[in-house]
């Protein structure tokens, strides 16, 4: 039983890591950048929500809702001022700026909510799954989070595939320039492409600070690189490859802090991205990337 | 590109390095005189090796980031590394009755290898790839170092060496037995060994190793793949070959900046203060601060944003805000196409050049 508990508790951990795969892995799919400051989004939208329910005594969903919303402004504002004049620099350039990006939202954190650890009182207050006779429980928070990320994926897929910006966006990952000729607003679709990841980051944040509820100006960063991993893992700029790396990833994690060592979790996660990219450089559903000369 | 193996080019870069030399031996007269004088606060002379430290591996990442143009944010994991693995054999040699210098040149020694065994093994998978991979991978190497060493115990005994990676009491080790790493609280009691001395010596002993890298057939070899791989490439270069060989040599170089770290303190500890993510960045701070590509640049950074927080102690709480805006401005200003117009249009350099034309 404690091995199906396990399993469940890395799905559910995976679901987070695969909502915040996606914003990596589209904003690398658009703009070709690692957006090293998603991680840091995350956390800003989990200190919106904490204000606001905590300080304000906001309705949870409410607060939610104007979480995402600061953070896909958030989003939207990173790219146009720190992203977007650096559009054709060398991928060096974009790289240390968005590390830079990610230091200033952390340390902004650190001067207006301090130092200190908050405890995060989770916003999901359903009472857990009782199964196999009360042998097995699962938490109202786990079963959320998979629902969740289960929509999100799915509409996202439908938003990419059926709806006129979804294809601009696929149109300006297989070629900028090719799709700015065909009347793509390129500037438009790369804002578009910040704002709806930044977005779900902040649900993610949401979720993740339910499921673990400690929160400070660096809960954002271990996430990030993980997500990250998982959208490696799981093929770089692909939508369902950040779904599997981010659910197999998060499965990895839990087993790994459950049946080798709880402090060399994180050590095995990274061992496995340094493998993946030993084994097969383009993840489990990436596709090969054809040099151009 | 003719220019650049012009022998006057090649004169220019050998007195660049003197120059450089030429610096950090003058500031080391100088510190030298104010310390004899004692018109040196005791604060400054505590900074002194740290300031060596940090040098040293801003001059070891620059290598990386400046010449190879790939990120690494795994250097704080190198030193680390260094640290660890020199701190290591001096410990596991302290009672064996060597003599003391040659104990400590033997630690360098092993430090500056092993970081740079790691860096090798670490660029062999990753090197191989394009984009910003070696950035999260050195990342993540660098969290993995750290964890391993917060979980890692070795005791030494009359029958040699144990390991263990759960507790203490795992060695099975003989009374009279001696820790020498001993899990999150690290090694203790490393003789201090580390001075300014030594520290200025091995800045000197590094400049030279990158400069007569950078300006070699290698060095060219190596800016030419960081410019144009492809191009690289079809000439005959050996892109994999050459990169690895300079990442190496800037892990290395960061180790020994670890060993200095490790042997200027009595305890040495895994943190995410010293070894973390943060010191990293840091030395990235340094790095880009100082300019990509200019060791003696890195060195005046990594100098100055030492100092100036000790100096100024009301910022301390900024400090590492404003190494954030700096860090996005000055990538900014230097490299977004608009700003570079920009600066052409309005430098002094370009108003010269104008008006002797027009005199023509």
């Amino acid at each position: 039983m404690s091995f199906i508990a396990y399993l469940i508790n890395g799905i559910s951990l995976g679901s987070v890591y695969a909502i915040i795969a996606l914003g990596y892995t589209m904003v690398y799919g658009i703009a070709k950048m690692l957006n090293f400051a998603h991680g840091d989004v995350i956390m800003i939208g989990c200190y919106v929500v904490f204000t606001m329910t905590s300080g304000l005594q906001f309705n949870p969903l409410l607060s939610v809702l104007i979480s995402v919303v600061v953070c896909t402004v958030l989003g939207i504002v990173v790219e146009k001022v720190a992203y977007k004049p650096l559009r054709k620099a060398s991928p060096l350039a974009v790289l240390i700026t968005a590390i830079g990006v990610s230091y200033l939202l952390q340390n902004i954190a650190l001067l207006v909510f301090g130092a200190d650890t908050k405890s995060f009182s989770s916003i999901i207050t359903l009472p857990a799954l009782k199964l196999a006779g009360g042998k097995l429980s699962i938490s109202s928070v786990a079963i959320v989070t998979v629902v969740t990320c289960v929509i999100i994926m799915a509409g996202l897929m439908l938003f990419i595939k059926k709806t006129k910006a979804g294809r601009a966006m696929l149109a300006v990952s297989e070629d900028k320039d090719a799709a700015q000729l065909m009347g793509v607003n390129v500037n438009g679709t790369i804002s578009l492409t910040f704002a709806i990841g930044s977005g779900l980051a902040a649900i993610a944040g949401v979720l993740l600070c339910s499921a673990y509820p400690t929160l400070t100006p660096y809960i954002g960063s271990m996430p990030g690189i993980k997500a990250f991993t998982a959208a490696v893992f799981g093929g770089i700029g692909s939508i369902p490859g950040a779904f599997i790396g981010g659910i197999l990833l998060g499965i990895i994690e839990v087993l790994g802090r459950a049946y080798i060592s709880s402090q060399l979790s994180d050590a095995i996660v990274f061992a496995v991205l340094i493998i993946v990219l030993l084994v097969k450089p383009t993840g489990i559903l990436g596709k090969p990337i054809h040099e151009k000369v | 590109m003719k220019k650049m193996f012009d022998k006057n080019n090649t004169k220019k870069a050998t007195r660049d390095s003197f120059v450089t030399y030429g610096i950090v031996i003058l500031v080391f007269i100088i510190v030298q005189v104010m310390v004899g004088t004692g018109s040196m606060s005791s604060l400054m002379q505590g900074l002194l090796v740290p300031l060596c430290i940090y040098s040293i591996a801003a001059i070891g990442l620059n290598l990386c980031v400046g010449y190879l143009g790939e990120l690494s944010l795994g250097h704080a994991g190198f030193m680390c590394v260094g640290a660890f693995s020199s701190a290591f054999f001096t410990k596991y040699m302290v009672d064996t009755g060597m003599n003391e210098n040659l104990r400590f040149v033997l630690a360098i020694i092993i430090g500056t290898l092993t970081a740079a065994l790691f860096g090798f093994l670490i660029g062999i998978p990753v090197l191989r790839l394009q984009g910003d991979y070696l950035a999260i991978v050195t990342l993540a190497f660098g969290e993995i170092i750290k964890n391993v060493m917060n979980v890692l115990y070795v005791g030494k005994d009359s029958k040699g060496l144990h390991f263990s990676v759960s507790d203490a009491s795992a060695l099975k080790m003989e009374e009279e037995g001696k820790m020498i790493i001993n899990g999150p609280k690290g090694i203790t009691g490393t003789p201090h060994q580390a001075s300014f001395v030594i520290g200025i010596i091995l800045i000197l002993i590094s400049l030279i190793i990158v400069y007569n890298l950078v300006n070699s057939r290698t060095g060219r070899a190596v800016m030419a793949i960081r410019d144009n791989r492809i191009a690289a490439e079809s000439v005959g270069i050996p892109v994999t070959k050459f990169k690895l060989m300079a990442f190496t040599i800037s892990a290395a170089v960061a180790g020994t900046a670890g060993v200095l770290y490790a042997h200027n303190l009595s305890t040495l500890t895994a943190l995410p203060a010293n070894f973390g993510y943060n010191m990293s960045i840091m030395l990235l701070v340094f790095v880009v601060l100082g300019g990509m590509g200019s060791f003696r640049g890195s060195m005046i950074a990594a100098v100055l944003l030492t100092m100036l927080p000790e100096v100024l102690r009301g910022l301390s709480d900024y400090r590492m805000l404003i190494y954030a805006i700096v860090l996005i401005a000055m990538m900014l200003f230097n490299w977004a196409p608009k700003s570079i117009e920009w600066r052409q249009r309005h430098s002094l350099k370009g108003l010269f050049s104008k008006k002797t034309k027009g005199v023509q």
